[in-house]
């Protein structure tokens, strides 16, 4: 009925969940008992005269305050469960979020970035700091039990301490638009060994692709959220940007009437000021992913582009091996980290 | 087919009148310009029955996305995400403003209402006839705004979203401030008549609780509704003029707008459901042939009911920003709203008690009223529990919980009122047999189509969703099969209702055996409702066989 | 239970009045009920503008300098004007209705006429005051200009805080809202004056003008509110 349980907090929630689950029941089949049982055994026989019971003050009373102080003992227990969620321990690691139509950027102490994808040691509080640079969104974690809307204009927090590994799921619970059922990341909860590991080279699994740089290109397509907008069959997708499929290599022409070729210039260039070029009859909606892609991320997206395009000029070859990448510089953020480290 | 009632209608001695109200005067323009508060009621039903048949159909397309992840039917996608995010929006909008706030108090509480206060008419006619145009208006509106662009904020119009989204949304906050105005009116009206047109004898304590539950949700109308009206206002206002009060980007709070939206939007949920409430304390009595256990209780709950409305608002924005303090105490006087629920269903209970019950078409509805309302109920309780409602809040779990209190409670209500009062309102006896069935299986598919529900917010499905996990298919696609089974008990419903427009008269003046004054009068009513000036001479539900002096 | 027979038809044995509407049984019940209707439509209208006066203070206490430092832009003596032209009309309606029960037809059509003549006061004055703030740029935040006085700036954009264009969308709304309010009492004074003229009204039945009464106070009332809101903060 719930989720699996990702922290100790989660386990408090579902005591108390279980308890309402099982008062509820009692309290309905009490409920239909009476009202099907009443309906049956004093069902119609023409005739019968019905006691002209106007009420009894007594039973009145009783059914007013025995619910009551079964109210009052609910509202303190879900109290004292909702307390310790409220404020995060201080020792707890901070990670930012920044939540935008429809992805969710996560950076991490030391300025790492990442896209979709969040990383946490086991056993350690982590606090969320979160604000939206557009509308509201709400960072939900099912297997946590933990839930804070996301504001523009301001900062929210949340906290937990997952306790189990492996990856749980992050969706958003506050509607926003076209692609607020897309807006999903992965918590994966590491050991400290594989956190570290993780610092330092975004992860080990890329190391599975090394010889596939167009299927790590596609992983990065998925996951960094390039799907909700550029689709890869040719198709346009409203209010998205243009299809990836058979654009590697042609000359674009863009809104103000220039002609650009697609190369690789060009994809790292739109990567990181999405609005220098806009290709003509497309809005100018794509965020920023300065300072959120390693290299060997981009060199999968060009390969991955690279491999759905099929004009005749070619273009600058893709790599076909890639290479360990240089850990992104926190210090060349654009805009989308303003944010920074504020507190 | 015979009707198979088993109470012994009530003929009386009273031939039938040749005019009554339907008859009495003809052509389109006599409707148009009536000011007879039976001729608007009507006008007013076939209003929100469309309402609700066109929000019901939006429902259908939402549950038939949902079908399967890839939402496609015979290898096509049925609707991109965009047309999904609009239907649903239209779906909430079209069900809440159009149908579910008008459908008991303006339509049933319009036709009803004065005729078991023993009066002519409404306290200001014309006001009357207004508002329903007003409701017209907004009616147009919101369609139009269907037409030229759409709008895909969902019915809670939530800042920044609404006030930066494409589409036709200016136009639908005006269609619904005007529609805010329609509901004042009828509210002003409402109260003023049962404070000032009771008959001869008729005291506070002897009106029936039908009327004490449309009086509460005339004083909400009155008090909450023009809190709405300035906050779409001021949406409006933001969209065209930026004036910075709700825009981040100019300064404004976001939350504000949900503050001053549910300050409106919470008491609304009591306009939706007290009326449902005040039906059923008609139904029960009626057809147990007792007298209603607790009248006060009753009465005094209606009331209690509608003041806790106005201070619980901030229950619903528990995730959503505001001060931990302003959680908490929300929070406790939330819990407060399960007392007076809870009388009424306890009373309703001991009213069955010892009773002689018959289990009519009204009576079924009724039985599934307290069955689908304890669930809406007990499921409140999760939400309004701070560490449950944190997991719970804004996925299906809430979706479940309120359709079982919206649909569950008030329109069940609703329709079983409409069974109830459909001879007195046509003169027309509808088929008891199809009646029941119909009642059966929208009982059965209502609860496929939304228990389901309760089990996939526990699991952490968000509402509004377009696209979801794999896991979730299976409780996906049984909710959208139970849609289709509701469907047809709605239709089978309706199908039968309507087919009884086309026999002569045939309802007797009191074919329920009930005790209210609106029986006293004939089926359907003459214009000016009595032949002579009732006075009440034994309180409502005085089943005692011996008529006892007042 | 039974109906019996009241005569029910005697409601029409009001022949003398051709006011009184059929589904009441007596004028004094037709008055009394109008009346509660009247009190709750201006139930209706405080929590209308209600909802403006709670946006107002959470908006002055975000920017409390900027409203301080906007609201000298506002011309007081103008508003002062306007406010004793309000009270002025008050007491001319006051009068009217007095006029009314005391069966002072020609007295009530001449009071109706002053307030509606202080009413095309209040809105000239009105007319005066918002032409002055166009020129000025004096504007909901997207049109606002600075003016030499205005000392806050946004910290992020370093642009002129949108605070004061905040004040002017606030007095726009509100003193708007309220000068349609004047507008619509005007029409409806125009139209109960004309019936006055035609000798409509008399002790026994002065409905409207009591009614209207009771709404153009609360016109005024507001603007009791408003004046100090706008013209006098501190």
């Amino acid at each position: 009925m719930l989720p699996p349980q990702g922290s100790a907090y989660a386990a408090e929630v579902d005591t108390v969940y279980m308890a309402l689950f099982w008062l509820s029941v009692v309290l309905f089949l009490g409920i239909a008992v009476c009202a099907i049982g009443f309906a049956w055994r004093y069902r119609y026989k023409p005739g019968r005269v019905t006691p002209h019971q106007t009420h009894n003050t007594m039973l009145e009373i009783i059914w007013s305050v025995i619910p009551l102080l079964l109210c009052i003992g609910i509202f303190f227990w879900g109290l004292h469960g909702w307390m310790e969620a409220a404020v995060a321990p201080g020792e707890a690691m901070e990670v930012q979020i920044v939540a935008k139509k429809w992805i969710w950027q996560f950076e991490y102490p030391d300025g790492t970035r990442t896209v979709n994808e969040l990383h946490v040691p086991v056993n350690k509080p982590v606090r969320f700091v979160m604000t939206s640079e557009d509308v509201i969104h709400d960072f939900f974690v099912p297997d946590m039990r933990t839930k804070q809307d996301i504001v523009p204009g301001r900062y929210t927090q949340e906290w937990f301490t997952p306790t189990v590994l492996g990856v749980h799921h992050v969706t958003c619970a506050e509607y926003c638009g076209k692609g607020h059922s897309d807006m999903q990341a992965k918590l994966s909860v590491d050991t400290d060994a594989d956190y570290q590991k993780f610092m330092e080279t975004g992860g080990t699994e890329w190391e599975d692709y090394k010889n596939n740089p167009a299927a790590w290109g596609k992983l990065q397509w998925e996951r960094k959220g390039c799907s909700t907008c550029h689709s890869i069959d040719g198709t346009r997708i409203p209010g998205g940007g243009p299809s990836w499929k058979g654009i590697w290599g042609k000359m674009e022409e863009m809104n103000d009437g220039r002609k650009v070729l697609v190369d690789q210039d060009y994809v790292i260039e739109s990567e990181d000021f999405p609005q220098a070029k806009i290709v003509k009859g497309f809005e100018p909606i794509m965020p920023t992913f300065q300072g959120l892609l390693r290299s060997h991320e981009r060199q999968g997206i060009i390969a991955f582009i690279k491999s759905l395009g099929n004009d005749p000029n070619g273009g600058p070859p893709a790599p076909t091996v890639l290479s360990l990448p240089p850990k992104p510089q926190p210090g060349q953020q654009a805009q989308g980290g303003a944010q920074g480290q504020a507190k | 087919m015979e009707h198979t009632l088993t109470t012994q209608p009530h003929t009386g001695d009273r031939p039938r009148p040749a005019k009554n109200y339907l008859n009495a005067e003809k052509g389109i323009w006599s409707w148009m310009t009536t000011v007879d508060h039976k001729r608007i009621g009507v006008m007013y039903l076939v209003g929100v029955l469309s309402a609700f048949f066109v929000g019901g159909i939006f429902a259908l397309i939402v549950r038939l996305t949902l079908l399967t992840p890839s939402h496609k039917l015979f290898g096509k996608v049925l609707i991109t995400a965009q047309t999904y995010n609009r239907v649903f929006t239209l779906h909430g909008a079209i069900m809440v403003f159009l149908f579910i706030i008008p459908s008991v108090p303006a339509a049933l509480g319009n036709f009803v209402m004065p005729l078991m206060l023993g009066a002519k008419d409404v306290a200001f006619p014309r006001l009357n006839l207004a508002s329903f145009y007003l409701w017209v208006l907004g009616a147009v509106m919101a369609v139009c705004s269907m037409i030229f662009g759409a709008v895909d904020t969902g019915w809670t119009f939530y800042t920044p979203y609404s006030t930066t989204t494409d589409g036709a949304v200016t136009l639908m906050t005006m269609a619904v401030f005007v529609l805010g105005f329609s509901s004042i009116f009828t509210g002003i009206n409402f109260v003023a008549t049962v404070h000032k047109l009771r008959a001869p004898g008729i005291g506070w304590f002897d009106m029936p609780l039908f009327v004490w539950g449309i009086y509460s949700t005339a004083i909400i109308q009155v008090l909450a509704t023009p809190v709405l009206g300035i906050t779409l206002a001021l949406l409006a206002l933001e969209r065209v003029f930026s004036i910075g009060i709700f825009d981040p980007k100019l300064g404004g709070d976001p939350v504000l707008f949900q503050h001053f939206f549910w300050f409106y939007s919470h008491p609304a949920v009591y306009i939706m459901i007290l009326p449902g409430m005040a039906i059923i304390s008609e139904l029960i009595p009626t057809f147990s042939r007792k007298t209603m256990f607790g009248y006060r209780a009753v009465a005094y709950s209606s009331v209690s009911l509608a003041l806790l409305s106005f201070i619980v608002w901030g229950h619903h924005l528990f995730v959503a920003g505001q001060s931990q303090l302003a959680n908490v105490i929300f929070s406790a006087l939330t819990f407060l709203v399960a007392i007076p629920s809870g009388v009424k269903m306890f009373n309703w209970l001991g009213t069955m008690y010892k009773g002689n019950i018959s289990l009519e078409t009204p009576m079924m509805y009724a039985i599934s009223f307290l069955l689908l309302f304890a669930i809406g109920g007990l499921t409140g309780i999760f939400l309004g529990t701070l560490s449950t409602d944190v997991h719970l809040t804004d996925t299906y779990f809430v979706v479940a919980h309120f359709h079982y209190v919206m649909m569950g409670g008030t329109v069940i209500a609703f329709i079983g009122g409409l069974h109830y009062w459909w001879p007195k309102m046509t003169g027309r006896m509808y088929k008891e047999f199809w009646g029941q069935v119909g009642a059966v299986i929208v009982f059965i598919g209502f609860n496929m189509t939304f228990l389901t529900q309760f089990f996939l917010g526990s699991q952490g499905m968000p509402r509004r969703y377009y696209n979801y996990l794999d896991q979730y298919q299976p409780l996906h696609a049984f909710s959208t099969v139970g849609s289709w089974v509701l469907g047809l008990g709605l239709f089978l419903t309706a199908a039968n209702l309507l087919a009884s427009l086309r026999k002569p008269y045939d309802a007797p003046d009191n074919p329920w055996g009930g005790t209210t004054l609106e029986w006293q009068t004939s089926s359907p009513p003459i214009t000016h409702n009595f032949e002579d000036q009732p006075v009440l001479e034994k309180a409502p539900y005085d089943y005692r066989p011996e008529p006892v002096a007042h | 239970m039974s109906t019996t027979s009241v005569d029910i038809h005697q409601p029409h044995g009001h022949p003398d009045d051709p006011h009184h509407q059929h589904h009441f049984a007596t004028m004094e019940q037709q008055f009394d009920t109008s009346k509660i209707g009247m009190w709750l439509f201006l139930a209706t209208e405080v929590l209308l503008f209600g909802g403006l006066f709670v946006g107002f203070g959470l908006m002055q206490a975000r920017y409390p300098q900027e409203f301080v430092e906007a609201h000298e832009h506002l011309q007081r003596p103008l508003g002062a004007l306007n406010t004793v032209v309000l009270l002025v009309s008050s007491f001319t309606m006051v009068m009217g209705v007095l006029s009314a029960q005391r069966n002072d037809k020609k007295k009530l059509v001449l009071f109706l006429i002053l307030t509606i003549i202080c009413a095309g006061i209040f809105l000239t004055v009105k007319y005066f005051e918002y032409s002055h703030k166009f020129e000025e740029h004096l504007l909901p935040p997207r049109w606002y200009h600075a003016q030499p006085g205005d000392t806050v700036k946004d910290p992020y954009t370093g642009q002129i805080s949108h605070g004061y264009g905040t004040f002017f969308a606030f007095y726009f709304m509100m003193t708007g809202l309220h000068g349609f309010h004047i507008l619509v009492g005007m029409i409806l004074l125009a139209w109960i004056a004309v019936r006055a003229h035609r000798g409509e009204f008399s002790k026994e039945y002065y409905t409207p003008v009591d009614l209207i009464g009771l709404y153009w106070h609360l016109v005024d009332l507001i603007w009791i509110y408003l004046f100090p809101l706008y013209y006098l903060i501190k």
